[in-house]
């Protein structure tokens, strides 16, 4: 039977949201084909691993525990996940653009000679061609292309799929890989700040900019928190060294379509409105009428933006 | 230390892109060309490790003739000399293409470390880096923050999913540079004289016996279809009110009433 695979991804010991949604777009497209599923886990599976695979619709979870793949080193989850693919013989592989997730895909492409799309944003198959829908020069224009061949690699953007249960009884089954001789090794890995929502999968993204005069980003890190979103910036923000490189949003940055965003203290460069163009609502704050903003956003609101967003939170915790 | 750095023209960033009339391909209007910002952080790092090791920095480039200009951006910033692989082949083919006619140039240069952008800005592949790096059967660390060249070995940080990660790679290896590397030093205009009189090479994919149908569309195993506009939006609003707070509630009324989204 024909088989569509889904490499799960873990942060801080737990399943990714994009791994579910990652599993629900594989699971639709093997209804359509009569295809199983198969997710594989590299290194130290967490304990509801099973559940998780079993709720999203896999038939099958491959778990790949090997010493060397307990953290992500490029070469090593190739090899693995190459082994892995020689042996389920997929017709599509499907994994998150995650960091680890782009990096990995990018070198097994190259490994299996196939197809790849790169952070799409939809999929389907028409007349037996599979085409997959993608965004380029950071979110400006949109790209459909046709993969041929097998397998097909689809990295998918974080949040553009639903994450669907659709349970089904998964069997677990070890299997042995070779991550080989590898020449590099990872030595420590420094964990990101607990808790704290990754840019690109966060329901809702505030961001602040030159507007926001200095390094106090607290009423925006308080907004977002009130609405279990993350914070973002603006590359004035990031140049001026207000913010993390890793919180750039624009066509140098993250690319960003979370369901609500808040550009605050931002003017609307071409390059910002790249990267956060897509969002489907987009809140504007700024205390210039005229701010090219506006004509972007969904609900502006002229006023000084550390006032507004400090009555806002205000509303909300009402 | 032997550095060659992988760099991409790409158009400006300022540029307002829309897809041609009959949507194959993508207009960017009068836009100039620029190198791709994230290969200018390669640049940056080649120079730096070149100033403290010694050594000599290799800029190559896959495009049209007009790639020369970027090169010649990259020789002003300081690098040695320039190699530009001009064919039609070269825009014609997907990201595995372009990685296939790289690596085939680099199997005939001599190399330590390879430097690459994270991603370049038009296509936003993320994939010719790592790819490259597979073909040539070397280890990549991607998308790394800071890097120490150390005995036959490069130390990088680079950041992860899961926060950041410290890899070490035996060299030859490539490295893909992330935002937050660095920042690009200007050329001066010494450098810019001297650019002009610095090596620049010019090859076909014949030279590199790449034969035709290895790479172009013919081989493009992800072939773009057609290029679309984004959705249009509809036009939105402004929230009207006499206070910040009134601005406020009306702007959290609109927010959990109409577009639902807290
Ligand atoms: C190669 C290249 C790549 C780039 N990539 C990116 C990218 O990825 N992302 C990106 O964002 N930019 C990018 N840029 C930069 C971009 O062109 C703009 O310069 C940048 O986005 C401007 O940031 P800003 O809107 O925060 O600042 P400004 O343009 O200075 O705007 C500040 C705004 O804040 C408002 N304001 C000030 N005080 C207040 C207040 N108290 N309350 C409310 N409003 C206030 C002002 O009215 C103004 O509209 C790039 C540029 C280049 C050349
Ligand atoms: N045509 C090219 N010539 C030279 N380097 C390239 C080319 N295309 C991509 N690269 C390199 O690969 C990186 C990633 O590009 P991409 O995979 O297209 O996002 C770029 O930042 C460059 O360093």
């Amino acid at each position: 039977m024909s088989s569509i695979l889904v490499f799960a991804q873990t942060r801080g010991g737990r399943l990714t949201v994009v791994t579910a949604q990652a599993l629900s777009l594989a699971r639709q497209l093997a209804d359509k084909s009569k295809a199983s599923v198969v997710c594989a886990i590299f290194g130290d599976a967490p304990p509801d691993a099973k559940a998780f695979a079993s709720t999203y619709g896999a038939d099958k979870l491959l778990v790949a525990a090997h010493q060397a793949l307990a953290s992500y080193e490029a070469q090593a989850f190739t090899n693995a996940a190459a082994d892995i693919a020689a042996k389920i013989a997929p017709e599509i592989i499907i994994l998150g653009a995650t960091a680890d997730g782009r990096d990995v895909a990018a070198r097994l492409c190259a490994r299996l000679d196939c197809a790849l799309s790169m952070d799409c944003l939809a999929v389907e198959e028409k007349d037996g061609a599979l085409l997959a829908t993608r965004a380029q020069y950071g979110g400006k224009i949109l790209a459909s292309e046709e993969l041929t061949g097998k397998p097909a690699i689809l990295v998918i953007r974080p949040n553009a799929f639903a994450a669907i249960e659709n349970k089904k009884d998964c069997a677990v089954e070890e299997i042995a890989v070779n991550p080989g001789d590898c020449k590099a090794q990872v030595l420590e890995v420094v964990a990101g700040p607990e808790g704290k929502a990754e840019l690109t999968e966060a329901r809702v993204v505030v961001s602040g900019g030159r507007g926001m005069a200095g390094a106090d980003f607290d009423c925006l890190e308080k907004l977002a928190k009130l609405l279990g979103g993350a914070v973002g910036a603006s590359r004035a923000a990031v140049d001026e060294g207000w913010r993390p490189h890793s919180d750039q949003v624009g066509q140098t940055g993250k690319v960003v379509a979370p369901d609500l965003y808040f550009a605050c203290g931002i003017s609307g460069a071409i390059q910002h409105i790249a990267g956060m163009g897509s969002s489907k609502c987009i809140v504007a704050v700024n205390k210039d009428p005229d701010a090219p903003i506006f004509a972007k956003a969904d609900y502006g609101v002229v006023g000084d933006l550390f006032e507004v967003i400090k009555a806002l939170c205000s509303e909300i915790e009402k | 230390m032997e550095i060659v750095v992988l760099l991409k023209q790409v158009a400006d960033t300022e540029a307002r892109v829309a897809p041609t009339a009959d949507g194959l391909g993508v207009s960017t209007g009068e836009a100039k060309k620029i190198v791709n910002p994230y290969d200018e952080f390669a640049v940056e790092e080649a120079l730096r490790i070149k100033q403290e090791m010694g050594g000599s920095v290799t800029i190559l480039s896959a495009g049209e003739d007009k790639a020369a200009e970027a090169i010649r951006t990259a020789l002003a910033m300081g690098a040695d000399k320039g190699v530009l692989i001009s064919d039609p082949a070269v825009a014609a083919s997907d990201g595995l293409g372009r990685a296939k006619i790289l690596a085939a140039a680099l199997k005939t240069m001599t190399f330590d470390l390879i430097l690459a952008g994270l991603r370049a800005v038009d296509d936003d592949s993320h994939l010719v880096g790592p790819a490259v790096a597979e073909l040539l059967g070397i280890p990549h660390v991607g998308g790394v923050l800071e890097v120490t060249v150390e005995d036959g070995s490069v130390l990088c940080l680079r950041a992860a999913d899961s926060g950041q990660a410290r890899v070490k790679a035996m060299l030859p290896a490539l490295l893909t540079a992330q935002k937050g590397l660095n920042t690009p030093r200007y050329a001066s205009m010494i450098g810019i004289m001297q650019a002009k009189k610095k090596p620049l090479q010019t090859l076909s994919l014949a030279d590199l016996g790449i034969s035709p149908d290895s790479v172009g569309r013919v081989a493009a195993k992800t072939l773009t279809k057609t290029f679309m506009p984004l959705p249009k939006r509809a036009a939105g609003r402004m929230i009207e009110g006499e206070t910040a707070q009134e601005k406020a509630a009306n702007l959290a009324k609109a927010l959990k009433n109409e577009a639902k989204v807290i």
